[in-house]
């Protein structure tokens, strides 16, 4: 096995390739091109709504408990999580749950997410990666509650905010689960999450 | 290996189904330019991206290393593979070590390009495809025939059928909705029994050691979620430098490849979960003697998006099967020859150079100019068929005798409109297949001169 990589890197050292220079993202003549939103938060949840999701501004985890309780999926679910304190009815106490395939029955799970993008309506989301991570994907209907003031314009100030130093594992979820892998029609709930719902909470929770 | 035009002319005889394939791939290339358009500053993102691919093609060896240390420090396990044969042994060793039985894989171009599944087949390991359209052609027994939609060329009623046959679905169902219910649950079953998880790699990040994953059916997400062991294979090309040329690549990848503003889940992946195992196998398999050559080193900043294929006029009417290379299209055209010439020589001649394939690219690949340069090699080599040869020199040879291609010219326009018909429409007219020529003028260009301006 070393001696592929010493000789795929020797290939490829051997190889004269002009030099050619990186980009610095960072430049104000590029910042300055990005685009911009007169309302961020508004522009994500009519993002999300284009890709199926649904938004709702909230001001606080009460109205969350509100709207969750007048959604349809919500009341026809049986098993609930909920991993943010006071949110929702939770049936099911996945603190405990050391397996992930425990978490197979689970109809709606609430969850944190960390913050929001507004050009493309999704919000990043991050885990320890121990079973728990596996409800963003495996629930069959998933609300994420997300500080309103996190919503930031496009996915360089996305990027700003995240740094990888440590192991870890995050990712943007951007609406429901989709494929248009039978004839190019659009049919929601392909493997992962049938519905997605993101609250915007005002005030801090 | 039978060429394009044979493979093409077999598509084509359904004329109906080349039409609907034609259409379903133009409308996802409406799809993208609609995206594209809500994007002031797309051409500025294609330029930073092209230049930032660039310089991973011209530092290839120090980022690898750079990106093997910091995933080592991540507590990742990084392998390298010179072909496809050392990537199947590296995967399958991993495999075994874990007595692994049954696989969950997303898709992954790569491990079709390294036939991994025939070869962990042979080892009694089950290996279930979990993207929709790829697990249809799986069923099928067949590759992908596009890139990023492997089934693009099935229509509903062949899948409601094979379903039905392998499912058990209600026989002539032909609803999307339900056959993709039908298997989400049948895939859900995989995803719970698995053992392990395979991913492909959309970027990997040199500065972080991590790599991200897209996919819109969080198929990639659950099959490493529920499992212990992750192994996520790529190609040396993927790296990216900085983690800050994601904001790039991930506002160009989706809307470039079906027009969503982003993918449904983009997974960063930094080392392994805890109790759980990461692996990560770089392939080069050609890659690096790719990256040497002057004429078609940028090829390598294929960030495998489908773009150039869903608005190339012959991929769309032709088929992906007719390019029999795992890539198709104007970039398979490229990368094909690139692995085994003779074998693809007749994929860059499956190209009109209208260079719409260079338009669309996010990453600014002269595509075809490269299909271009890659005719020329073809003809150096040798590997032209005898009725290419033979006209371009006759064509040749007339073209250099001014009044020789005159007087052909002229015998031209009297005779060929009173030739029957089973004279000029026959096999050795390639130009007379499924259209009619145009009508002979009545004087050439030269004669049309003379009389209007010469005399003045």
């Amino acid at each position: 096995m070393t001696a592929s990589r010493e000789s795929i890197l020797s290939t490829l050292r051997k190889h004269s390739v002009p030099e050619t220079e990186l980009p610095d993202l960072q430049l104000p003549e590029l910042t300055q091109q990005w685009i911009t939103y007169p309302d961020p938060s508004q522009q994500f949840s009519d993002m999300l709504a284009s890709i199926k999701g649904l938004c709702l501004q909230v001001k606080d985890i009460e109205e969350v408990n509100q709207r969750l309780a007048e959604l349809p999926v919500y009341q026809e679910s049986n098993n609930i999580c909920s991993l943010i304190p006071d949110c929702g009815q939770p049936t099911v106490n996945v603190n405990q749950i050391t397996d992930p395939h425990d978490l197979e029955n689970i109809d709606f799970a609430i969850l944190p997410g960390e913050f929001c993008v507004a050009e493309n309506g999704a919000t990043w989301i991050t885990n320890d990666g121990g079973p728990l991570r596996t409800l963003y994907f495996l629930s069959q209907h998933v609300a994420l509650v997300v500080p309103a003031s996190e919503v930031v314009p496009h996915m360089h100030a996305a990027y700003q905010r995240l740094s990888f130093e440590n192991p870890s594992f995050g990712t943007f979820m951007a609406g429901p689960s989709k494929t248009a892998d039978i004839e190019q029609s659009l049919v929601i709930g392909a493997h992962g999450a049938r519905s997605l719902t993101v609250f915007l909470v005002e005030e801090s929770f | 290996m039978p060429s394009h035009p044979k493979l093409a002319a077999e598509f084509i005889k359904d004329k109906d189904r080349a039409h609907w394939h034609d259409q379903s791939l133009w409308f996802v290339r409406s799809k993208r330019d609609k995206a594209v358009q809500q994007l002031p500053e797309w051409e500025l993102l294609r330029e930073q991206a092209s230049k930032i691919k660039s310089y991973v093609v011209s530092h290839l060896p120090d980022l690898l290393e750079e990106f093997e240390k910091n995933a080592k420090a991540k507590g990742v396990h990084v392998h390298w593979a010179r072909d496809a044969k050392e990537h199947n042994e590296i995967v399958h060793g991993i495999l075994e070590r874990h007595q692994v039985k049954r696989v969950v894989k997303s898709k992954s171009m790569l491990t079709e390009e390294c036939h991994l599944n025939p070869y962990l087949e042979r080892y009694g390991i089950e290996i279930v495809d979990t993207d929709l359209g790829e697990w249809i052609v799986q069923l099928q027994d067949k590759p992908p025939s596009h890139i990023v939609m492997p089934a693009i060329h099935i229509k509903k009623e062949e899948i409601g059928e094979l379903f039905h046959e392998k499912l058990g679905t209600e026989k002539g169902a032909t609803d999307p909705q339900y056959l993709t219910e039908s298997a989400r649950q049948r895939l859900r079953q995989k995803f719970i029994e698995a053992d392990a998880g395979i991913t492909g790699v959309n970027f990997a990040i040199a500065e972080t050691g991590g790599f991200v994953v897209c996919t819109n059916e969080g198929n990639a997400d659950l099959g490493t979620s529920l499992n212990k062991l992750h192994i996520a294979c790529m190609g040396i090309e993927k790296l990216i430098p900085r983690a800050n040329d994601l904001g790039v690549f991930l506002r160009l990848l989706a809307r470039s490849a079906t027009g969503q503003p982003i993918t449904t889940y983009s997974s960063h992946f930094h080392g392994p979960a805890p109790e759980g195992e990461l692996h990560i196998v770089l392939l080069d398999n050609g890659r690096s003697e790719i990256a040497g050559s002057d004429e078609f080193r940028r090829s390598l900043n294929c960030i495998r998006c489908g773009a150039c294929m869903n608005t190339c006029p012959v991929y769309r009417r032709s088929g992906g099967y007719s390019y029999s290379n795992t890539v198709p299209g104007p970039i398979g055209s490229i990368l094909g020859p690139a692995h085994d010439t003779k074998a693809n020589a007749s994929l860059p001649f499956a190209c009109s150079l209208c260079g719409s394939c260079t338009d669309v690219c996010p990453v600014k690949i002269d595509l075809h100019h490269q299909l271009l340069t890659w005719r020329k090699q073809i003809r150096l080599k040798g590997l032209l068929p005898l009725s290419k040869r033979l006209s371009m020199k006759m064509l040749s040879w007339m073209m250099q005798a001014p009044r020789l291609y005159q007087f052909v010219g002229k015998t031209a326009r009297r005779i060929v409109p009173y030739l029957p018909r089973f004279l000029v429409y026959n096999r050795f007219n390639a130009w007379g297949k499924q259209r009619e020529l145009p009508d002979m003028p009545k004087q050439s260009f030269r004669e049309w001169m003379k009389q209007n301006h010469d005399r003045k």
